[in-house]
């Protein structure tokens, strides 16, 4: 489906295609694949960059130096050296296990994070498909990880896998619920689902400038957290109770690939938090694109300093916060939000 | 140590299983290799039973095969976050056996070395107690402070780990130049960074609700199940052997003896922290009061202390750490025993953890603290 604003970039390269007289059909699929591939890319450098900023930042916190010898002495080739130390191991499949779930699990985890980039504006203009129910769509794919935690703890016919996969199911359900009225206040201040709109609402004022919508982000933040199974929300992969919960069992490439899903979803759960509240790439002076990423990023930084700060609640802990605290939270501030959006 | 709940089906009419989980031998947060089988309904867990045994060395044994001199280097992997507190508990049950009194100044450097020793063993049991109950940075924190403990055993005896840092009558040699200059530097360093702690740890919200009220024993239940050190004193006891039954110089020492009445895992938290401050104050007083002089007794070369018995009584980080000698009159004992504080104290994780959750035991078991090395000697 072709952009409905397209960029310059697009209508470039659509022209040489009209050019050469070549069929409309091939260009439409041609084109998803580019975008699909530029995501792609887009993720898997994201995830790289990510795992050495998290490696640089405990690192500081906890007073000692982090990666220091693989490129410079920053480290900075170390996360792209492990990548590769993790395509060379042996590929281990426990000899009960479900094989099916526990091939697939991976990817159930991982292509929902990266299906999500789809709606992210970057940009002005620069989005890979304004979706008219894009909040909407992101709710229906941040769904779908659960499912593949639950695989992989069933799938690896290990205890603490199960463990971990019945807690990340479990997790996940309850925040998915604070997080989608938090949504909701937004899509209420500015009547569309569609991100693009949500962006060009926030053009002068930042949503997290109203009360209501200040509120509904720091529920989305904690949410988002959550989310994303980090401490203190990381129950699922509780190093010290479950050893590595639902990848116990995975080794190599496999847990790599969840480790991808993790962090690529990190980063998307800050991109969209930035672009509902924190107004997107709206910025002066400097690049749009530029001023999605320093947002961005920003947001990851208060994340891994909470990640490596607290410690980490216990299940039960959780599920009475989720559901004592930030649904009522939540669903009063929609309310509130409807009133003062009204006026 | 098991105890039985109705299954889950009888009360639900659903159909349901208890889960048994095998926690260890190899396990993050076992602390070594203890095996801890659990018997779990959902994330609650109604059986407990703890397998000791995987690093059992027969230490006990070995005793009766070295003369006593030999046998020292061997109390180091007794309890081998704090080796000098054992090897103290050693040398103070050989030289009662033997009649031998350490000089002065050796007593002094004895109470010195066990008292950093403890801060060091609480050091990192704050390290790996913060990871148990998920603060990774606490684990770091923990190990950095350490460090500078470990400094000063290096600087003293040589070593960073397995020290052997006594010898029966007294201390292989003085202490080094400047020594005493270099812990008052470390405990300058220390303190606030002790401090800074509470502000990270201690008052976080998360933390509290972590352990507040979790793996409750109650001071009789405690005293019942023999518990001794940290894990006595959180429940409201304040029993410890340097106070009861005072050994070198420490009825020469102010100090306190901080207990508190929870008796969870937050008071036992409480009162290792307060006891680093403590024993940094006793080693400063040490420090001021250590008079000159020999710090080794005259003991014949071929040393065979006469047919008897005697019991060491100390208390090292973990709580009271005796050890129990028979002579024969010959050069190498003729039955060694060790009481250790970790095996007593393990005994009563059933009590604690009965119906709490998968991520209390974790918390719990760090609470108490156990070395292994200790437990199966």
């Amino acid at each position: 489906m072709p952009p409905t604003s397209p960029s310059a970039l697009y209508l470039f390269l659509h022209g040489l295609w009209q050019r050469f007289g070549l069929p409309e059909s091939v260009w439409l699929v041609l084109w998803a694949v580019i975008v699909a591939a530029v995501i792609l890319a887009f993720v898997l450098l994201t995830v790289l960059i990510l795992v050495w900023v998290e490696r640089k930042v405990a690192a500081d916190i906890q007073s000692r130096l982090g990666p220091a010898r693989v490129g410079t002495r920053f480290g900075l080739l170390q996360t792209a050296a492990d990548a590769f130390k993790l395509l060379l191991k042996e590929d281990i499949i426990p000899a009960c296990a479900d094989k099916p779930l526990f091939v697939v699990a991976p990817f159930v985890v991982f292509v929902p994070a990266f299906l999500a980039y789809l709606v992210i504006p970057f940009g002005d203009r620069l989005i890979a498909q304004d979706l008219d129910l894009g909040v909407l769509y992101v709710v229906a794919v941040s769904a779908l990880p659960a499912l593949g935690f639950l695989m992989a703890g069933w799938g690896s016919n290990n205890k603490y896998s199960v463990i971990g996969g019945m807690r990340a199911v479990a997790q996940l359900m309850t925040y998915e619920i604070p997080l989608g009225l938090a949504l909701l206040a937004v899509v209420v201040s500015v009547g569309s689902l569609s991100t693009v709109d949500i962006v060009e609402h926030q053009r002068r004022v930042w949503h997290i400038a109203s009360p209501p919508l200040l509120i509904a982000f720091i529920v989305y933040f904690i949410c988002a957290l959550a989310e994303v199974n980090r401490i203190p929300f990381d129950l699922p992969e509780a190093e010290a109770e479950l050893v590595a919960g639902y990848h116990t069992e995975y080794s190599g490439m496999r847990w790599a690939i969840f480790f991808m899903g993790e962090y690529g979803y990190l980063f998307f759960v800050c991109a969209f938090g930035v672009t509902l509240f924190l107004g997107g790439w709206h910025g002066p002076f400097l690049p749009p694109v530029l001023w999605f990423l320093i947002k961005t990023y920003a947001l990851i930084l208060v994340s891994m300093w909470i990640r490596w700060t607290f410690p980490r609640l216990r299940i039960d802990q959780i599920m009475r916060f989720g559901w004592k605290v930030l649904v009522p939270v939540a669903l009063v501030n929609l309310v509130w939000a409807g009133f003062w959006f009204v006026r | 140590m098991t105890t039985s709940a109705p299954p889950a089906i009888e009360r639900t009419g659903l159909p349901a299983e208890q889960l048994i989980i095998n926690m260890g031998p190899q396990h993050p947060s076992t602390h070594g290799v203890l095996r801890l089988i659990l018997t779990l309904e959902g994330e609650v867990i109604v059986g407990i039973d703890p397998d000791i045994g995987y690093l059992h060395r027969g230490m006990e044994k070995m005793a009766e095969n070295r003369t006593y001199a030999q046998y020292l280097p061997y109390t180091d992997r007794f309890d081998y976050l704090a080796s000098l507190n054992s090897n103290l508990a050693y040398c103070l049950a050989v030289e009662r056996l033997a009649g031998i009194e350490a000089p002065e100044r050796a007593q002094y450097i004895r109470v010195i070395l066990a008292e950093l020793g403890r801060v060091a063993s609480h050091l990192i049991w704050l390290a790996t107690f913060g990871n148990d109950v998920g603060a990774t940075t606490v684990f770091l924190y923990g190990l950095r402070e350490r460090e500078l403990v470990v400094d000063l055993f290096e600087m003293a005896l040589g070593a960073r780990l397995t020290y052997s840092g006594m010898r029966i009558g007294g201390m292989p040699y003085d202490l080094p130049d400047g020594f005493a200059d270099a812990a008052r530097r470390a405990i300058a360093q220390i303190r606030p960074r002790l401090d800074e702690n509470d502000r990270l740890l201690t008052g976080n919200r998360i933390f509290q609700a972590r352990t507040k009220g979790v793996g409750v024993i109650s001071r009789e239940e405690a005293i019942a199940w023999a518990l001794s050190g940290p894990t006595l004193r959180g429940s409201d006891a304040a029993i410890d052997v340097r106070r009861e039954d005072p050994y070198c110089i420490y009825d020469r020492l102010e100090f306190e003896v901080p207990s508190f009445p929870e008796g969870d895992c937050l008071a036992r938290y409480l009162v290792r922290i307060e006891e680093m401050r403590q024993s940094l104050r006793i080693v400063e007083q040490c420090l001021d009061q250590m008079p000159a002089g020999p710090v080794r007794a005259k003991i014949p070369r071929v040393f065979k202390p006469p047919a008897g018995e005697a019991y060491g009584r100390t208390e090292a980080p973990r709580g009271d750490l005796s050890i129990f000698v028979v002579s024969d009159g010959s050069e190498r004992p003729c039955r060694l025993r060790v009481r250790a504080p970790s095996f007593a104290n393990l005994q009563a994780l059933g009590a604690m953890a009965r119906g709490h959750k998968i991520g209390d035991i974790v918390a719990i078991l760090g609470s108490i603290d156990i070395v292994l090395g200790e437990i199966d000697r």
